[in-house]
């Protein structure tokens, strides 16, 4: 993508974005300007300066994504009972309607920051920034970002997190990877939430919801567990110690060769 | 129903062109919109005149020119053309593909009468 106007203008599509006639100049005082900006530019240049924010404080920032109810507020906090002596850890909840989710989050004694304003179908940078800044960034490690509970709007919006984080329940069926291809094609992870009801829920099969994910050419790992009974929480908390490790690292090579910053940026 | 929030963000856009144009009134809005957008044009169509209402842009038509979804297969090469939940290789069926095009959201250009 272009960073600059959001453009997404590729050598690849080039040819077809920009196809089409330049209405001519005519005589009676109409015009045709030529525009081809990205529709969502503004929200992707705040993601961007959100992104700064974090990156200048090696923070990791995870958007969880999923429909309503699909267990994200409880798989939170049972990351937090896990993680809670490991990692600083930080939540900003996109519960437009209630204090709910924040105060559940509270309860495990983690900074929790409601966002509450906006619409009731997605968060957006500008939103997440002013969330950003009720926070002590220098004081934490990890930053959960849990949307609101919708699968097809929240998609749209870069809101300048590193992690696309999808969750699937294994109540709502394993084909919604192809009925919401926007959504899922954006996961950088695919968790199979609520696995301890696989066992009443036989027509959902995890490798068919796999199979889904695939047919939309995206490669990232899918694991299955249940916040409930504990389940398959390693291996999601051993992909968010990967992700921070990864992070760090990049952050000391960044600081190793100050003299590249401008560059960098 | 993002396509309001969507369509605001047009209309500052369409509202910096009439200015830097000194435009009247903005006639037509022309986007070009991927299929993986998750833009639905039908919602957009509907939310373009409410978001309008009383600017510059008011009674302006709104055309909506979709953009064909073609994905690169990584192993055989080959670009073909696909749906938004089956993109892979037309040759060879591999999943292993990127997209060329089929997820951009742009304003391409808009029409206006000078003042
Ligand atoms: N059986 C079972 N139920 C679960 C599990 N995780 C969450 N739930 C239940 O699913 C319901 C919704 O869970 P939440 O964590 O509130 O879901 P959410 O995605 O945060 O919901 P919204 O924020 O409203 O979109 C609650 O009744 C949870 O107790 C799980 O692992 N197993
Ligand atoms: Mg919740
Ligand atoms: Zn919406
Ligand atoms: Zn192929």
């Amino acid at each position: 993508m272009c960073d600059t106007c959001g453009c997404n203008i590729t050598p690849g599509n080039k040819h077809l974005v920009e196809a089409g006639g330049k209405l001519a100049h005519s005589a009676d005082g109409k015009a045709a300007v030529d525009v081809l900006h990205g529709l969502l530019s503004e929200n992707d240049r705040q993601a961007a300066h959100n992104r700064d924010h974090l990156d200048k404080h090696g923070v990791l920032a995870v958007n969880l994504m999923s429909s309503p109810g699909a267990g994200k507020t409880a798989l939170l906090e049972a990351t937090i009972a896990a993680l809670k002596d490991e990692l600083r850890i930080a939540v900003i909840e996109g519960d437009l309607e209630t204090e709910n989710d924040a105060e559940r989050i509270r309860a495990h004694g983690v900074p929790a920051i409601q966002i509450t304003t906006g619409s009731a179908c997605h968060l957006d940078a500008h939103m997440v920034h002013d969330a950003l800044h009720h926070l002590d960034l220098s004081q934490i490690d990890l930053l959960f970002i849990e949307n609101v509970g919708n699968l097809v709007c929240p998609a749209s919006f870069d809101l300048g997190h590193h992690r696309n984080v999808v969750l699937l329940s294994t109540t709502e069926g394993d084909d919604k990877p192809a009925k919401y291809p926007v959504m899922f094609r954006a996961a950088d992870l695919l968790l199979l939430t609520k696995s301890d009801l696989l066992a009443v829920l036989d027509d959902f099969v995890p490798a068919r919801a796999e199979q889904h994910l695939r047919r939309l050419a995206n490669a990232a790992p899918v694991l299955q567990l249940s916040a409930r009974k504990g389940a398959g929480l390693q291996d999601w908390l051993d992909w968010l110690r990967a992700e921070i490790a990864a992070r760090r690292e990049a952050r000391q090579k960044f600081r190793a060769a100050p003299k590249l910053s401008g560059v960098l940026k | 129903m993002h396509e309001l929030s969507v369509c605001q963000a047009l209309l500052a856009q369409v509202e910096n062109v009439a200015r830097d144009n000194n435009a009247q009134r903005v006639d037509r809005v022309i986007l070009r919109i991927g299929p993986l957008a998750g833009i639905e044009s039908r919602l957009l169509q509907d939310a373009f005149p409410i978001a309008c209402a009383g600017t510059v842009a008011a009674g302006a038509e709104l055309v909506i020119e979709e953009l064909p979804l073609v994905v690169r297969c990584k192993n055989c090469g080959a670009e073909t053309a696909a749906a938004p939940n089956r993109l892979i290789c037309g040759v060879c069926g591999d999943w292993h593909t990127q997209l060329v095009s089929g997820d951009e959201l742009l304003l391409a250009s808009v029409e206006l009468t000078k003042s």
